[in-house]
């Protein structure tokens, strides 16, 4: 097959939400078996533009070409009939499906009365899974299935559509760091058998590690391309923010002073009675950054809800200072000084239909100034959150937009927000980073080392080993729910934590 | 790591395709009778108190086995109407009033036509009217589906009520048994199964066709992926308006059956708010059944079952000094089968919220 041809064409694309220009004049060019990256911040018009080419919404402008034939892509149809496959950054998976059927859903193989041959439906996924290595239980409910695999699912229904353009929209934004590895093994070996990859992602390492080609967008524009071999971490980081970015930040050693935290002997269950958290102790002092580094489900999650008092302890005790906190409501932890960075920021961060002003006051609207014998000031309100959209930089429209409509960064800026300042001595923070943009994350990490240097003690949580050691003062590799070394983040080298963090042990 | 639930956890998933489904190991049986513990419990008291009154009169426990059947036609062809709707994301309040300008519609072209069969014909349009009607506000115009389904009760009461005139009879009279040769000779089964009028008969072959229909075909499985979550059926070029558009108006014509059964098979005339909650009972019929047509069928059937004791007590004299002691037996079989039951259940991911592409 020869690699030059053009898989993919668009020229001109150009598309208007209300006021926004979310594609202006979009130009794109996809070689059949090359990985083609797309590159760029949120809200840069890079999922607009896949799902104009997936045909999910409709371009004002411009025209997309499909092996070299112009092509109208009105509805996903079109597009699946053209060969163009699309893993959603949100899976279009029917959860009570098996996988099978979910991969022959629209396409069933069936007799004339169209009653569906599902042995042969699991027989066809068995092949493809076999041919591009993309092992799956075809008859495993979906919804059972851990996301890694639910991605895999997607991946081989496209595939089973015949589809040699395969579009991927964040792919890694859920995926732990192995699976990670897994996703771009996987797409190397479909472009070495001639599949035009479009990889839509903001995270650097993994273009310079797979792309063949990069496209960077910034405010619904192509900014440049460039391939991997032409460019660094930071020259594509500038170019997607537009200015010089700080990838590695930079801090003093840390002065850690009385003990905030004390987790001892802790265990805690998850939702499915099952032991989460085994045994585990740990201390945080103040001005430190305690990181807990971790394949995702090894207690994170639980250990995390324990210490801010949304789920029961097991046995064991926590301490804030000296307070035990084991009959604490959430309330009550907090106003001991305990601010908290949700992992899952829609969920538990904010309240979506709630004005941004509402949201950066959430843990103390109760409380005066906000309040005044149960009445909210306006007033106060209102300019509390002027403050601090100006303070943290917070991009909305107006105090009182609705914080769903913010983009990932922007609502993240607000949870910062509203936890660095509220007097806390203990900030827990879960994944702060996670799918947020390079210019968000530069700025978490720097308030991060801002606090830690004003006394705050932080217990950060994170599935990037990048964040963890570049931010960490100490460092607990958690495996099954136990920390199986706790050490100074100086005597811990990556390839040591990754392997304590897959095997559970330090032995080489 | 995260953890996978374990095999036989996820075999069980498929509860809601029935009973009969995933039962083929030694291992599975026995889960099966665990985990169905209530319903296995529920089956065999039924069955020993139908013996037990079989003890006392062959003849009397045969009436309440009709009895039973017929209470429950209407019930599961309400229920299967809803299930159509909701698999498809569209929640369907308004059986009631479906079945209700059914019957009314039906009685009245049967008897001014004369023929039953057109009359039941005319029932199943118009219940297929009423679907367009449910799925024209709620899947066309996105309106709130439950709203939808009010307007359509409210309006069926008061068309049928504003229309209805007394007097008018039937001129072939109502619907009659059909025997199937010698199988209806069979003591009690043959009573039971095999001497039916033309509806029942027709519900006895829908509730297995629909099952099929449902968890084999094409049809079936995009149905439930658009209840489901319809963007996924949309990105697979399923059309998830079409779909919906098709399921409410098919489901109108099953409700239209179930009211075309009311005043031309079971009574053989129409009365004003003769469906008296039936559609509504449908609706717990179908949770309770768990969105399934053989569930649903089991559920009917209880239902069935606990308003036909009901009449057995009455025609037997038993416990008449407490009449409304008798009389609350359905309610209480549906309270503490519904508490049992329904809390578990779990519905359509999609239904009630409107579907748009953009």
């Amino acid at each position: 097959m020869p690699s030059n041809t053009l898989a993919l064409e668009a020229t001109g694309i150009s598309k208007t939400f209300g006021s926004v220009k979310a594609n202006d004049q979009i130009t794109l060019e996809v070689k059949k078996g090359k990985i083609h990256a797309l590159l760029g911040e949120n809200g840069a018009g890079k999922s607009t533009l896949v799902n104009i080419l997936f045909g999910l919404y409709k371009a004002d402008s411009g025209v997309v070409k499909v092996n070299g034939k112009a092509v109208e892509l009105g509805r996903p149809k079109d597009a699946i009939d053209r060969g163009i496959g699309m893993v959603h950054q949100h899976f279009q998976l029917v959860p009570i499906l098996t996988v099978a059927e979910n991969i022959v859903l629209g396409n069933e193989p069936a007799n004339k009365a169209n009653v569906i041959d599902i042995e042969n439906a699991k027989e066809k996924v068995r092949e493809l899974a076999e041919k591009y290595q993309l092992e799956v239980d075809t008859e495993a409910t979906v919804e059972d299935l851990p996301v890694g695999t639910q991605q895999r699912v997607e991946i081989l229904r496209s595939l089973y559509r015949k589809a040699d353009i395969l579009i991927l929209d964040e792919p890694t934004a859920v995926l732990t760091p192995q699976e990670t590895d897994h996703l771009l093994q996987v797409l190397k070996k479909l472009a070495s058998q001639g599949v035009a990859v479009i990889f839509i992602t903001h995270k650097l390492r993994e273009v310079l590690e797979v792309a063949d080609e990069v496209t960077v967008m910034r405010n619904g524009q192509v900014v440049g391309s460039t391939t991997p071999s032409e460019t660094d971490e930071s020259g594509l980081a500038e170019m997607m923010v537009g200015r010089s970015v700080v990838l590695r930040v930079s801090k003093e050693a840390s002065s850690p002073d009385e003990t905030v935290l004390t987790v001892r002997n802790l265990s805690v269950k998850d939702d499915r009675k099952l032991l989460a958290v085994n045994d585990l102790s740990l201390e945080v002092r103040s001005g430190e950054i305690f990181g807990i580094a971790g394949v995702e489900g090894n207690g994170q999650r639980e250990l995390v809800e324990t210490i801010t008092g949304l789920r029961n302890i097991n046995a064991g005790e926590i301490f804030i200072g000296e307070t035990s906190i084991t009959e604490f409501s959430p309330r009550q932890i907090s106003e001991l000084g305990v601010a908290h960075i949700p992992e899952d920021r829609e969920k538990h961060g904010l309240i979506g239909s709630h004005s941004v002003a509402d949201n950066l006051i959430l843990n103390r609207y109760y409380k005066s100034p906000f309040s005044n014998r149960g009445i909210r000031q306006q007033k106060a309100i209102a300019s509390y959150a002027k403050e601090m959209v100006e303070k943290f930089d917070i991009r909305t429209p107006s105090i009182e937009t609705p914080s769903s409509s913010l983009s990932g960064g922007n609502k993240q800026k607000a949870i910062a927000a509203r936890e660095f300042s509220h007097n806390a001595r203990l900030l827990v923070a879960s994944q702060p980073t996670r799918g947020i943009d390079v210019g968000s994350i530069e700025f978490v990490h720097q308030q991060l080392i801002k606090q830690r240097d004003q006394g705050l003690a932080v217990l950060l949580v994170s599935a990037e080993l990048d964040e963890i050691l570049s931010l960490s003062d100490r460092i607990g590799v958690i495996y099954r729910g136990q920390l199986i070394v706790t050490a100074n983040a100086a005597d811990l080298d990556r390839n040591r934590i990754g392997r304590i963090m897959t095997t559970g042990s330090d032995i080489t | 790591m995260v953890l996978k639930p374990e095999r036989s956890e996820r075999a069980f998933r498929f509860d809601y395709l029935g009973f009969i489904m995933s039962v083929n190991q030694t291992k599975d049986i026995k889960q099966f009778f665990f985990k169905k513990r209530w319903w296995v419990l529920t089956a065999v008291l039924l069955a020993f108190f139908t013996l037990w009154t079989a003890e006392f009169e062959q003849a009397n426990t045969t009436s309440v086995l009709v009895s039973t059947l017929r209470h429950s036609t209407p019930l599961v062809l309400g229920a299967m109407c809803g299930l159509l709707c909701e698999r498809s994301g569209v929640i369907n309040i308004g059986i009631e009033g479906q079945m209700l300008m059914s019957a009314w519609g039906g009685f009245m072209v049967a008897s001014a036509s004369g023929s039953l069969l057109i009359g039941v014909f005319a029932g199943i349009g118009i219940g297929m009217m009423m679907g367009g009607v449910l799925a024209g506000i709620s899947v066309g115009l996105r309106g709130d589906q439950i709203i939808a389904g009010t307007v359509i009760n409210i309006a069926a009461i008061g068309i049928t009520s504003f229309f209805f005139s007394l007097g008018r009879t039937l001129p072939s009279g109502k619907a009659q048994v059909i025997k199937l040769g010698p199988l209806a000779d069979i003591p009690v089964a043959g009573r039971v199964l095999f001497s039916n009028k033309p509806i029942t008969f027709l519900t006895l072959l829908m509730i297995p066709t629909l099952w099929f229909l449902l968890f084999r075909t094409k049809w079936g499985l995009r149905t439930r992926a658009v209840g489901e979550h319809p963007s996924a059926a949309e990105t697979v070029g399923i059309s998830v308006i079409g779909m919906r558009y098709f399921n409410v108006i098919i489901g109108g014509g099953i409700a239209g059956l179930a009211g075309a059964y009311l005043s031309l098979e079971a009574v053989g005339s129409f009365e004003r708010g003769m469906t008296n909650g039936k559609g509504f009972v449908a609706l717990a019929v179908m949770i309770f059944g768990r969105w399934n047509p053989i569930g649903a069928w089991g559920a009917a059937l209880l239902f069935g079952y606990s308003s036909a004791i009901q009449t057995q007590f009455q025609f037997r004299d038993w416990l008449t000094n407490d009449p409304q002691f008798i009389g609350i037996i359905p309610f209480v079989v549906t309270i503490v089968v519904l508490a049992g039951f329904v809390g578990r259940a779990r519905p359509p991911a999609s239904i009630g919220q409107p579907y748009s592409r953009e």
